[in-house]
């Protein structure tokens, strides 16, 4: 009776644990959209079909063997006095079955493995092919079909492969869009490669994935995907923008134009996105009034956001390169955050991740 | 090489060195008190690296928490790996190396004894240097595994590598020369009978492990010293604007850094093999399966580094090469939870603590090794490496798997090693208490990993997802870390009970359990002949359970190794030797020299005084 109970007691133990590792392999992304395991993309779908591969294999597995153990545990329970047990000291047979039927598991974790390996080693065709360039502490890319550089925000055409060529200026990162593609690391000496598209619209986030330094934790960015007439009309503006947008007529935003150029943010920052001053520290900021996000997908692009991150980028971003010089007030701010909400290049973000 | 009573016809001095008080135990060669040595070190240590990840705990509680800022929780994370690894598990390890390896072979000592005490004392100088940083708000900060290029000056200006690098090299000395220590006393000093296919798991287990860290330190070591030359002598080994390669650093790192987890790991594999068939009363099951399989998986352990480095697109016949060899060493280790398994099978289980501890070794490290199996299929491990699922992987290995492992023999051995008994009803609640606090921080971590929380990250943003599950992680550390303050809690509570622990409280197969708990410092009062594996069981076969309890003796005419003050001189000359290349040069030219050369050149002398004073001394 007792020893019942305690099986119970085990049991009940470890099926919550497996009911939520199944309620959580759903990953419903509404509440995770930077989950791994919802992929909308090829290279994603492949990664998880291992993925799962193995979770099955492991499951099955560690039902088996933790049983085994458990049932062991509470089946051969003795007390002191009790008799010597048989002394066995091995058997050649179990030492083959239980070295032979791991390793055939193991071979059926093996082909999927090293299939998906190659085929995702493929060079892809007919790719639009994006360049990454990792900073400490922000993404630069660029699209060297259409000559437009941009940061922290990557638009890309719905069901249309890219190509990642990818290099760091500083020191070793990780590209990582989990509902799309896997990670790859980028070297600054080397170009690495990574292949992806995307089979939904919206807007999807991403993170670095190898130490980078004090503020590795915040260096993210948005894949925007969209359909193919909104992306075309995306590489329009921005190859075009190669001044500011104009702000005549506001005369806030006229005030904060001027600020740009007193309070030095000139001198890291662009906003031309065709041709931009080679040697920028700093993100482009082409189409910064319309990103969704800022500080490198970290904070909301809301007016309030846009003045905190402004006035005190080493409060929110503790040594980042992003300074401001001197002091500035209240009205300052309000009117470098309304110069740089009058910069959009495309009228208005795309709604906002409703996943579908 | 058997050892007999009497030594020497004409005796040394007799023991006219003292035996209590702090100098005797700085002198002391006597390998038990080295290991005792090791052991409250590393504990003190195990609990600095517990301390600096509840602090990372309570950071990662909430998101955009700022309740550390982002360098003080790169250097917590990085010192929390370090020590964890070098200072926790390892020095834990060499303590029952230490105390019982002598003990389980026979044998009144390691072959080299003050080299012995030169090893512990190098482990200490290299743990002050790691730990004396956060005292300069500098503690090593760029993770466990320093990655190039961050790690140049350019990326890493301050101090902070420097310690890492300085403390590492230290603790690198010392792990050396225990190795070889070991490695010969296995070798050659085992008692008359024992051929290696007798000795015990734990001793087999070491032995393997000894090679292991042979052939893997030299190779930090290489790589620590070109890191040193570009950051002190402006060479270019990763300096990618010269031609240099962060890879190279990935390679030398990963080859030493995987042999080094089955360092981590095998020793804990060896003590479960001691543990579980003394509760289970009977042999291990499948003995020469799990010598073989322990030194497969060692071998093999040298083919696999690149697992860590599948994200670097090295290209798909790499990725595919150590992919396989990766999946390969299921095989092994599943061998080795099979005999486990096998060996409690049949068995009459005697339910006390030290297997309480072993039993969820198996059950936490299958886990850990199904997670291992995941990261194997390479372009799974694209989505998990980085990521939260790999620091769930790699926990349930080295704490639900070593450090269960570790606690088991303290409470399995502690009765040997300090002459009384733990609490047993302490000691179980000690055990769940650990159990479900380990197991309520470290399983949800699997999630967030699959959830898109990378690794290494002092916050994260709300709108993820992440911030339920950290709760929950943050609870249950600590949870867990109260748990150590109970076991901590009962040592001393079982002191003060002071139950005497006898020779043999738990009915043992290996010869430790045939001498005196404490043992008299020459262990022995006569060398053993061994006639079987699991001599003790087969002495108690013959000669009837219980055996009478050995008697304490004089020991005279036993020669013991002199004690010695030269290997603590010549650990602190190598320790100013290497302070000289934390502190900057004192002459404001050359503006090339980047160390201290007066303090390196004395530290230099004070080392050569002391191998040559201890060279010529009498053993």
């Amino acid at each position: 009776m007792r020893f019942r109970s305690i099986a119970i007691g085990r049991l009940l133990w470890w099926s919550p644990l497996l009911t939520l590792l199944v309620l959580v392999a759903a990953g419903c992304a509404e509440n995770y959209p930077q989950t791994t395991l919802d992929p909308r993309g090829e290279f994603a779908r492949m990664v998880d079909d291992v993925f799962m591969t193995t979770v099955r294999w492991a499951i099955l597995v560690f039902v088996l063997v933790e049983g085994a153990l458990v049932v062991a545990i509470i089946k051969f329970r003795g007390k002191p006095d009790d008799p010597e047990p048989k002394q066995i000291h091995g058997s050649s047979v179990l030492e083959v079955v239980w070295t032979v039927i791991p390793a055939v598991i193991l071979v059926m974790v093996a082909i999927p493995t090293i299939k998906v390996i190659f085929e995702t080693a493929k060079e892809p065709a007919d790719a639009m092919v994006v360049e990454v360039i990792g900073h400490q502490w922000w993404w630069e890319f660029r699209y060297p079909e259409y000559g437009i550089t941009t940061a922290n925000e990557m638009y890309v055409p719905v069901d249309r492969t890219v190509d990642l060529r990818m290099v760091s200026d500083d020191v070793v990162h990780s590209f990582w869009v989990p509902q799309f593609a896997a990670k790859r690391d980028v070297f600054p000496n080397r170009e690495t490669r990574m292949w992806f598209n995307t089979e939904v619209t919206g807007e999807f986030p991403g993170q670095c994935a190898e130490f980078c330094g004090i503020q590795h934790a915040r260096m993210g960015f948005r894949v925007v995907s969209v359909e193919v007439a909104e992306f075309d009309s995306w590489v329009a503006g921005m190859s075009a923008a190669t001044e500011p947008v104009s702000v005549e007529g506001d005369s806030v935003a006229l005030a904060g134009q001027q600020l740009f150029l007193t309070k030095a943010c000139i001198g890291c920052h662009s906003f031309n996105a065709a041709a931009p001053p080679p040697g920028q520290i700093g993100p482009n900021l082409a189409n910064i009034g319309s990103r969704t996000m800022i500080a490198a997908g970290m904070l909301e692009n809301t007016d309030e956001n846009m003045a905190r991150w402004i006035s005190d980028p080493q409060g929110y971003k503790e040594g980042s390169l992003m300074v401001i010089a001197g002091e500035i007030t209240e009205a300052e701010l309000a009117a470098l955050v309304a110069y740089l909400r009058a910069q959009q290049v495309v009228a208005s973000p795309p709604v906002v991740a409703d996943i579908q | 090489m058997a050892t007999s009573a009497v030594e020497h016809a004409a005796p040394d001095a007799p023991a006219a060195h003292s035996k209590t008080g702090v100098w005797s135990w700085i002198t002391t060669v006597d390998h038990k008190r080295i290991g005792i040595m090791y052991g409250v070190s590393a504990f003190v240590f195990f609990m600095f690296g517990g301390l600096e990840a509840l602090l990372l705990r309570i950071q990662l509680g909430s998101a955009d928490n700022t309740f550390l800022s982002p360098d003080v929780y790169n250097q917590l994370f990085t010192m929390h790996g370090t020590t964890m690894i070098f200072l926790g598990v390892m020095p834990l390890s060499a303590m029952f190396f230490n105390f019982m390896i002598p003990l389980q072979i026979g044998a009144r000592d390691v072959v080299f004894p003050r080299l012995n005490s030169f090893s512990f004392w190098m482990f200490l100088v290299g743990a002050i240097v790691l730990n004396v940083s956060f005292l300069f708000n500098a503690a090593p900060n760029a993770g466990w595994f320093g990655y190039a290029n961050l790690t140049e000056t350019q990326y890493s200006p301050g101090l902070n590598t420097d310690f890492w690098v300085i403390g590492l090299m230290a603790l690198g000395v010392a792990s050396l020369a225990a190795a070889v220590n070991f490695f010969v006393t296995i070798i050659n000093m085992r008692a008359p009978g024992m051929r290696l296919l007798r000795m015990p798991m734990f001793v087999w287990m070491s032995f393997i492990t000894q090679v292991l860290l042979l052939l893997a330190f030299p190779i930090i070591t290489v790589a620590l010293i070109f890191l040193m030359a570009d950051r002190y002598f402006g060479a270019n080994f990763f300096q990618p604007d010269a031609n240099g390669d962060p890879m190279l650093w990935q390679h030398l790192f990963w080859i030493f850094g995987h042999p080094e987890v089955y360092i981590l790991i095998l020793p804990p594999f060896g003590i479960v093999s001691e543990i579980l068939p003394v509760f289970s009363r009977k042999p291990l099951f499948g003995y020469a399966a799990m010598v073989f399989s322990g030194a497969f998986i060692a071998v093999l352990g040298f083919g696999v580094w690149s697992h860590h480095m599948f994200a670097t697109g090295m290209g798909p016949i790499a990725d595919a090469s150590f992919g396989l060899l990766t999946l390969l060493i299921a095989i092994p280790t599943g061998v080795k939870i099979f005999n486990w398994i096998g060996t409690i099978w049949g068995g009459s289980l005697q339910m006390k603590t030290p297997m309480y501890f072993a039993l969820g070794f198996i059950a936490m490290f299958i886990i850990g090794g199904l997670s291992g199996i995941m990261h194997a299929a390479v372009p799974a491990d694209l989505q998990q490496t980085d990521t939260y699922f790999v620091v769930a992987h790699f926990h349930y290995v080295l704490f639900g798997g070593s450090i269960f492992a570790l606690l088991a023999g303290a409470y399995y051995w502690m009765p040997k090693m300090f002459g009384f008994m733990l609490n047993e009803r302490i000691g179980k609640i000690q055990f769940w208490l650990m159990f479900i606090g380990f197991n309520i921080t470290f399983f949800p971590m699997h999630f967030l990993g699959l959830h898109g929380m990378p690794r290494r990250v002092y916050t994260y943003p709300e709108g993820l997802g992440f911030e339920f599950w950290n709760l929950i992680e943050t609870a249950g550390s600590m949870l867990l870390g109260f748990s150590f303050l109970v076991f901590i809690w009962n040592i001393w509570l079982s002191k003060r009970a002071g139950v005497a622990a006898p020779a043999d409280p738990w009915d043992g197969a290996t010869l430790e359990w045939s001498i005196p708990s404490p043992p008299q410092e020459f262990n022995f009062a006569e060398i053993p002949t061994v006639e079987a594996r699991d001599p003790l069981w087969d002495q108690k076969r013959s000669q009837g359970r219980p055996l009478p309890e050995p008697p304490r003796v004089s020991g005279e005419g036993i020669h013991l190794p002199n004690p010695s003050v030269k290997p603590l001189i010549t650990a602190l000359g190598i320790g100013v030797f290497f302070t000289g290349f934390l502190l900057g040069s004192p002459w404001p030219i050359p503006a090339s020299l980047t160390i201290n050369l007066p303090v390196v050149l004395i530290g230099f002398a004070l080392t050569a005084y002391g191998i040559l004073s201890w060279a010529f001394e009498p053993a």
